[in-house]
């Protein structure tokens, strides 16, 4: 029996009367400001709007290739995102490993607990104990270095720094949350690999080497490519909260930049610009790195 | 089986026990520090026990209105926040998780493609405020009200509900939506639960939107308030106010008691919690 669209539309009345202020979200709040791209390819005046505001074709992108900025900054934020993936990625595996070997419930248990608790912290908090506890004055960290004999080192003032802080905070907010996905592939392994390992007189090195490891591999596979696809999505929050005029060359990131010179400074149309190009070398990304983790596993994003 | 403790053991217990110092140092120190007395703080004598006892600094902290407003406003648009939110991806999940569905396809393939590129800062903001919702508590809440990566969550959970409670529902004369409020809702609290706590995280630590759409003070959230205390030193009002007299309270604590008085309530539940936190995580990666 074949239905027509109407009475197609009259059987799922409800779903659609349901749908309907969630579409309406999605077109005000995500669709819209997409038609919005194109001030990026206007001399946007908020006063006359889009309407009125004169086309200028790709100005705005020249301009952005021009700019000796656009290198710092473009190369600020794959740097700090290949950093990110190239420390942060294997942290919650080794967390996951080194907990899959606890034979102490309670203390697994505990150390788990203990480990996500940063995550939940908000952004700010973060940044301001970091602040606080980096201060060159009162800072913690630089009473260690002055009683250990080393001079105080103002790590938020200088460039070199950043990446390092930036890195190793993300990693102790998110180590321990990550690694659950890894401890969840843990379990699906078969006790009797363990078992028969242990008859072998494998050590508990070899166990790992040969049994663990190779149990969650799809998992850290399609893991590793999805976070290759999202390592230009560096949050803006941290970045902005901890990046000061002093760290510039190292701590400006696109989001940051486009914060400064579109809502800041009021050039609307040249910070569109730059977002958009971003975005869409992002999209490409993401989208490919979704294609291949497809072929690894029959999970994907969808 | 081999079932005694060797080195690696010891070694593995000992790391992780040192992973978890590193976890709550940070905490520890900061409590030590907010209650230690002023002449301690200065000549940096507190590690990770305090040294006096003083309540001066939290004094301090609470006199502060900014820190009453915020936190007032924050836990308005978290429980406005998460109300909503939660009521708009329950109908949106529900709805699309019909087999079937007439243009659901389509409706999925809209919402999955704004995961994948936004419109960015700018044409938001725009957006945002071409609607005359800056510097109202809307900004806060309707920008980010439906997560697509929770509505998905959700969809795939009501997906895997079995088929038969829908037939036996319409058998029992259900309509679809009393099926929805009968039959799915009450077999989906866990789900409900974890994506709920998981906005009001999101809202409770959400500087961003407070950064480029509100800029009344008494519309700040607790972050904003954390920020300009600790961050930009916005500290004079709180050193010299009455409440203090003429006790002194050290900057250090100060700011050190403002970040905890602003992590509290999650450290507070989050024993609790936590349970619903994991599984959440552990439905995220099933499609992840």
């Amino acid at each position: 029996m074949k239905s027509s669209v109407i009475g197609q539309l009259k059987r799922d009345r409800v779903f659609l009367l349901l749908l309907a202020p969630v579409l309406v979200y999605y077109v005000l709040f995500k669709y819209v400001p997409m038609f919005g791209i194109v001030i990026s390819f206007m001399d946007y005046n908020l006063f006359k709007g889009i309407a009125a505001s004169p086309w200028v074709g790709l100005k705005y992108y020249k301009q952005f290739f021009e700019n000796p900025d656009a290198l710092v900054i473009v190369k600020n934020t794959a740097l700090l995102g290949f950093y990110k993936l190239l420390f942060g990625f294997p942290a919650p595996i080794l967390l996951a490993v080194m907990l899959n070997e606890l034979r102490d419930r309670m203390f697994k248990r505990f150390v788990q607990s203990v480990s996500y608790l940063p995550y939940f912290l908000s952004t700010v908090v973060v940044s301001s104990m970091l602040v606080m506890l980096l201060s060159p004055t009162t800072g913690w960290l630089n009473r260690l270095f002055q009683q250990m004999g080393f001079p105080a080192v103002n790590f938020l003032q200088e460039s070199e720094w950043f990446r390092t802080i930036y890195v190793a905070s993300e990693i102790w907010q998110q180590a321990g949350w990550n690694s659950i996905i890894f401890l969840a592939a843990m379990t699906t392994i078969d006790p009797q690999l363990y078992e028969a390992a242990r008859m072998d007189g494998a050590s508990r090195f070899k166990q790992i080497r040969h049994v663990t490891l190779p149990g969650i591999s799809t998992a850290v596979v399609i893991m590793f490519i999805l976070q290759v696809g999202h390592v230009l999505e560096i949050g803006f929050e941290k970045v902005f909260l901890l990046a000061n005029a002093a760290t510039y060359d190292t701590s400006d990131i696109i989001s940051t930049y486009v914060y400064r010179v579109g809502i800041l400074q009021g050039s609307y149309s040249y910070g569109t610009a730059i977002d958009l190009f971003m975005a869409v070398i992002g999209f490409a990304l993401v989208y490919a790195s979704n294609k291949i983790s497809r072929k690894f596993g029959e999970t994907s994003l969808w | 089986m081999n079932n005694r403790t060797g080195l690696f053991d010891v070694v593995n217990i000992l790391l992780l026990g040192l992973f978890a110092c590193m976890m709550l140092f940070p905490f520890v120190h900061m409590a030590a520090v907010s209650i230690s007395s002023a002449d301690s703080v200065v000549e940096n004598r507190v590690g990770l026990w305090p040294d006096g006892f003083r309540l001066d600094a939290y004094a301090a902290v609470f006199q502060d209105n900014r820190i009453l407003v915020g936190y007032r406003n924050t836990l308005m648009y978290v429980v406005l926040g998460t109300t909503l939110s939660l009521l708009f991806t329950t109908i949106g999940a529900y709805s699309l998780s019909r087999r079937n569905l007439v243009f659901g396809k389509a409706f999925m393939l809209m919402i999955v493609f704004t995961m994948l590129f936004s419109g960015g800062l700018i044409p938001t903001y725009l957006t945002v405020r071409s609607y005359h919702l800056l510097d109202t508590i809307w900004a806060m809440v309707l920008p980010g009200l439906v997560s697509s990566w929770y509505l998905i969550i959700m969809r795939t959970f009501f997906q895997g509900l079995p088929r038969e409670l829908e037939e036996s529902g319409k058998i029992d004369g259900l309509s679809d939506l009393g099926i929805l409020l009968r039959i799915v809702l009450p077999l989906s609290k866990p789900v409900i639960m974890t994506i709920s706590l998981f906005y009001a995280v999101q809202i409770w630590g959400n500087f961003f939107y407070a950064l480029i759409f509100i800029r009344k003070a008494d519309l700040f959230p607790l972050q904003v308030m954390i920020r300009n205390i600790v961050m930009m030193g916005q500290t004079s009002d709180m050193t010299t106010s009455s409440a203090v007299g003429d006790k002194k309270v050290v900057l250090e604590s100060l700011k050190y008691a403002v970040i905890l008085v602003g992590t509290l309530p999650i450290m507070l539940v989050y024993p609790f919690i936590q349970k619903h936190f994991v599984k959440g995580a552990m439905m995220g990666s099933v499609k992840g």
